[in-house]
């Protein structure tokens, strides 16, 4: 598969700034739903930004468990082996998704020999190298992926968001985190 | 609607409205509830505060919803208001448990929403062709024009003039008043013969064998596969093709659960072990490499035989079983006829058998012990055999079907619990219509319309464009013949319904030309043909009630108001019977007047209380129900209290406030014949049909093909949602990957299929669970007719042969947009 380099970089870019000023700073009214960011220009909740890993720590086919945005959302850090759509670090191929699946939240697990998230519930499988795209299975949207945001400056890998809603929440911020 | 990424949702607050629905889409009918509320609120998150009563302050646990964007959408009523709808599965349906499938899951978001592509792609008003282009018409004028044009061609040159592909479903937009409603009008109204049913080019059943032997095909319940010893699954792909009937069912009873479930109806004494499955399939399905991973592979047993050769196999088996004296003496003397003569007719020995099918003799007896051979307790094995598309569309619809029921027959895997031999079913049901008058074999219509017979035809809620045989040929003569009208019609000037009437009816008479109306929720792939367009409604567009496959009868109520002025398909029937009846009065032809009464219909309700609850009535005319003649005990109120879990048909009483249904047919041992007992038919096995066997020696791959999971009959809806089309811009076509090597072929590639009688594209797929010389292509499929490369040849009753085709491929290009967005990891659970 043709990799535009361009596409991805629009995912590591620095948008992650403004955010991590305000990270853990939010005060949600939890007897009401959750909207949308505080700040100008954004779309999407506010997000804290959690260094993950150093990119050379990881290696490919041994993904990392994570958590984020808060600690009852669990995620996985894998380094693909391949330059990957979306993916960041020295080799373009580091990439994070929730590891709940978005059918009815089952944790799904990390094929390294497919490079697939497979649920072992409803068997439905997603692509770690395609945004998530559901492969095949009972889920209606794809999985969501984690942003992450890389410094090349001291190698660290930053949680900065979450595209797509992660299973079990109204919002992927949960009140009061 | 469509917001890309949303990361947070709206609740429905705790006040909102809730009603019933069946999913539009499978035979299964998963039940799921409908949560509407104004758009401009929203619940909160206490359990208190949201109409789902879950606690959305914290995460919440595996399994205790679904819950997706794809769930939700905003719809508009007539008023002008704006509502958020959520329809999220219901725990407390039987059939589905809460469970969803990515097809039931998304229906919030292929309905109505003036701003999503499914949207604006809906028809909204009915819409006129006037030679170059389409102008948007009032019912009435629509309605006049095909009336006029209608009489015309009838009183000329009689009705079989006036053709119809008619749909026959329930779900989506079928349903109980929808086919009563046009079978009332075009077979007591018009009384045509020239009418082909939903996916057929004749109007049949694809069940004939079955029902001439005595036995409905939908004979048993979900629950009876809880209760097997052994699961037959023949032909089908559960996993992919019914969804939740395989999770919620299958899988459960695979894994050990069910003990208890076979306690309770098991004799005294009898053994009770684990349910084991025989899969019989070309192809490694994702069912088969599922099964592999999901339970003990001990249970599993895999007949990968070669194509078109079922009814080998079948015989080979009833062989084996009579030999071995596993056969139910005592049931074939009281309850059954002709058994001795098939089992001489279908005798074929292990080794032929095995020969035929490639399915080695070991396996062939592993599979008949595992079915047929008496328990440990001496009782015989409670077998269900599930049969869909590899039989239904297969090598001879109605040898293979007999075939399978001699077997089942034999060892009396019917009318006992745990049994059953059933079609697994394509989409929901709702037969309710006059019997059909063209006697049977029906005639083959596509035919008529190739050979340039039939000056009119109806394309209602079905598209043959993408769904017939033949399909390029037949696709061509339409299209031509369409055309001669649309250049008359481009030289009609002010002309009302009965000048236009007048001009088509000269195009269609004296030119040879064929005047198209297409009754949809789309402009489809057959609308390219069309004069006339009519909008129809669908479920939740208005009240609707369909049958699942174990027949369970529901009502999917209607919660918003369809697109512009569409309208149920029975009212719009009822718009042409009221039509034609004042043309016919006005001419003093009170004998035509006459056929066209009876349509006095305000609602859906009133057609279904004329057609399903009137069935077996005193005063009322013949009915063919799925209902039967005790359909009359369910009202839309009662079906209302029933809810997702509605009744059983047929409908055994109405007691203390409850309908009360039938789990399972044929429990007393009486079958639907004339005497009462199962018939045996001869199926010996017959070879490959010539017409198609020229193709197998002419080109090198076998064009397996059928449903992928996420997409749905013609996608007609799924063509517009980006989750579905993103993931399939065109047909997938699994290849195995050293045929790919050998033609130069990329997974992404785009490839043309071709034979004798067509060509059609598809996706390149690389998958090694294919075998080489074969490939699997999604069917029916928006831009990738599979249907192209199929044979006209049909089985005795006009029944497709589309699993039997073989084609050549070649390496067209690659569209990398296409490439770049589409996943090629294998589907396949492994």
């Amino acid at each position: 598969m043709k990799l535009s380099r361009r596409r991805f970089l629009t995912f590591t870019g620095t948008t992650a700034a403004g955010s991590a000023a305000l990270g853990g700073s939010l005060i949600f009214n939890p007897a009401h739903a959750q909207e949308g960011s505080q700040q100008p220009g954004k779309v999407n909740l506010d997000y804290p930004v959690t260094t993950l890993n150093n990119a050379a720590d990881l290696k490919v086919g041994q993904p990392v468990r994570f958590n984020y945005p808060d600690d009852a959302s669990p995620c996985m850090l894998v380094k693909t082996g391949r330059e990957t759509r979306g993916g960041v670090g020295p080799d373009g191929d580091i990439v994070a998704y929730s590891i709940l699946c978005t059918h009815m939240g089952c944790p799904v697990s990390y094929s390294a020999e497919q490079r697939t998230f497979k649920c072992p519930c409803h068997f439905s499988v997603f692509d770690a190298e395609l945004n998530g795209q559901m492969v095949s299975g009972q889920a209606t949207v794809n999985l969501p992926r984690i942003l992450l945001n890389y410094r090349d400056s001291d190698d660290a890998i930053d949680a900065v968001g979450v595209e797509g809603l992660i299973y079990g929440r109204q919002a992927n911020i949960l009140p009061n985190t | 609607m469509f917001e890309h990424s949303k990361d947070r949702i709206a609740l429905p607050p705790s006040d909102a409205q809730v009603t019933q629905t069946c999913c539009h889409f499978c035979i299964v009918g998963c039940g799921y509830h409908v949560y509407k509320w104004p758009a401009d609120q929203e619940g909160g998150l206490a359990p208190n505060e949201n109409a789902l009563g879950l606690d959305f302050r914290q995460q919440l646990s595996p399994m205790q919803v679904t819950l997706t964007q794809a769930m939700t959408n905003i719809v508009q009523d007539d008023d002008g208001s704006y509502h958020r709808i959520l329809i999220v599965p219901d725990n407390d349906c039987k059939v589905n448990s809460g469970l969803s499938s990515t097809r039931g899951g998304q229906m919030a978001s292929i309905m109505y929403s003036p701003e999503t592509p499914v949207g604006s792609n809906r028809l909204k008003y009915p819409r006129v062709f006037t030679g170059d282009e389409w102008r948007d018409s009032s019912w009435d004028q629509a309605i006049a024009l095909y009336a006029h044009l209608t009489k015309r061609i009838m009183d000329d040159d009689g009705s079989d003039q006036v053709m119809f592909n008619l749909f026959d479903h329930g779900g989506a937009g079928g349903g109980f008043e929808n086919t009563w409603g046009t079978g009332k009008l075009i077979f007591t109204g018009l009384g045509t013969r020239m009418v082909r049913i939903h996916n057929r080019p004749a109007y049949n059943s694809e069940c004939h064998a079955s029902r001439d032997m005595g036995m409905y095909e939908l004979n048993n319940s979900y629950e009876d596969v809880q209760m097997a010893d052994c699961i037959f699954s023949i032909g089908a792909n559960a996993y992919e093709s019914q969804t939740n009937y395989f999770l919620n069912h299958w899988l459960p009873s695979l894994r050990g659960q069910s003990a208890s479930t076979k306690q309770a109806v098991y004799e005294e004494g009898e053994t009770i072990q684990n349910t084991r499955i025989i899969l019989v399939d070309p192809r490694r399905s994702l069912t088969v490499a599922l099964l592999e991973y999901a339970i003990d592979p001990e249970n599993i047993l895999f007949l990968d035989v070669e194509p078109g050769t079922d009814t080998a196999l079948f015989n080979g088996l009833l062989s084996y079983v009579v030999d071995q004296g596993w056969h139910d003496k005592a049931f074939i003397d009281e309850h059954t006829t002709g058994f001795e003569d098939a089992v001489k007719a279908n005798r074929l020995s292990l080794d032929e058998t095995s020969r035929i099918t490639g399915i080695s003799k070991d396996k062939i007896i592993k599979a008949a012990e595992w079915a047929y051979k008496p328990k440990e307790s001496g009782h015989p094995p409670r077998t269900m055999h599930g049969y869909e598309k590899g039989i239904i569309w297969g090598n001879d619809n109605y040898r293979i079907q007999s075939a399978l029921v001699d077997l089942v027959l034999a060892t009396q895997n019917v009318g006992r619990r745990g049994t059953g031999v059933v079609r697994m079913g394509g989409h929901q049901e709702g037969y309710c219509r006059p019997p059909y008058p063209g006697g049977r074999p029906a005639p083959y219509v596509d035919q008529e319309i190739i050979q340039g017979n039939g000056q009119m035809l109806t394309a209602w809620a079905c598209n043959a464009f993408q769904t017939t045989l033949n399909a390029e040929q037949y696709r061509n003569e339409v299209l031509r013949r369409s055309d001669i009208v649309k250049q008359a019609l481009r030289k009609v000037r002010g002309a009302g319904p009965e000048e236009m009437a007048e001009a088509i009816h000269k195009a269609v008479k004296e030119d040879g030309g064929l005047f198209v109306a297409v009754i949809n929720l789309y402009p489809t792939k057959f609308a390219e043909a069309a004069h006339l367009l009519l909008p129809a409604t669908h479920t939740g567009e208005m009240n609707l009630t369909s049958m699942n496959g174990e027949r369970r009868l529901r009502l999917s109520e209607k919660f918003m108001d369809p697109p512009g002025t569409a309208k149920p398909d029975c009212l719009i029937a009822a718009d042409m019977a009221h039509a034609l009846r004042k043309l016919y009065e006005a001419e003093g032809n009170t004998e035509m007047a006459s056929r066209f009464e009876g349509f006095d219909w305000t609602t859906e309700e009133d057609a279904f209380n004329d057609g399903f609850r009137r069935a077996g009535q005193p005063g009322a005319p013949e009915i063919e129900s799925q209902g039967g003649s005790t359909g009359h005990l369910a009202t839309y109120e009662r079906l209302r209290a029933a809810g997702n879990n509605g009744v059983q048909l047929p409908i055994k009483e109405y007691r203390d406030g409850k309908l009360i249904g039938t789990e399972m047919l044929y429990t007393d041992g009486e079958f639907d014949t004339d005497d009462g007992k199962a018939h045996f038919q001869p199926a010996p096995w017959n070879g490959m049909p010539e017409t198609v066997e020229e193709q197998r020696r002419k080109y090198r791959f076998w064009i397996n093909n059928g449903r992928t999971n996420q997409i749905w009959q013609s996608a007609y809806h799924d063509q517009y949602v980006e989750f579905r089309r993103g993931r399939y811009p065109m047909a997938p076509l699994e290849i195995n990957p050293e045929d790919a090597q050998d033609l130069g072929i990329e997974s992404g590639d785009m490839i043309e299929l071709f034979n004798d009688y067509g060509a059609t594209t598809a996706m390149a797929y690389l998958e090694p669970d294919i075998k080489t010389g074969q490939v699997f292509m999604e069917a029916m499929y928006f831009n990738s007719v599979m249907g192209d490369l199929v044979t006209p040849w049909t089985d005795r009753n006009v029944i497709p042969y589309y699993k039997g085709t073989w084609a050549d491929i070649r390496r067209v290009g690659r569209i990398e947009d296409y490439a770049d967005k589409v996943s090629f990891k294998r589907r396949r659970y492994v």
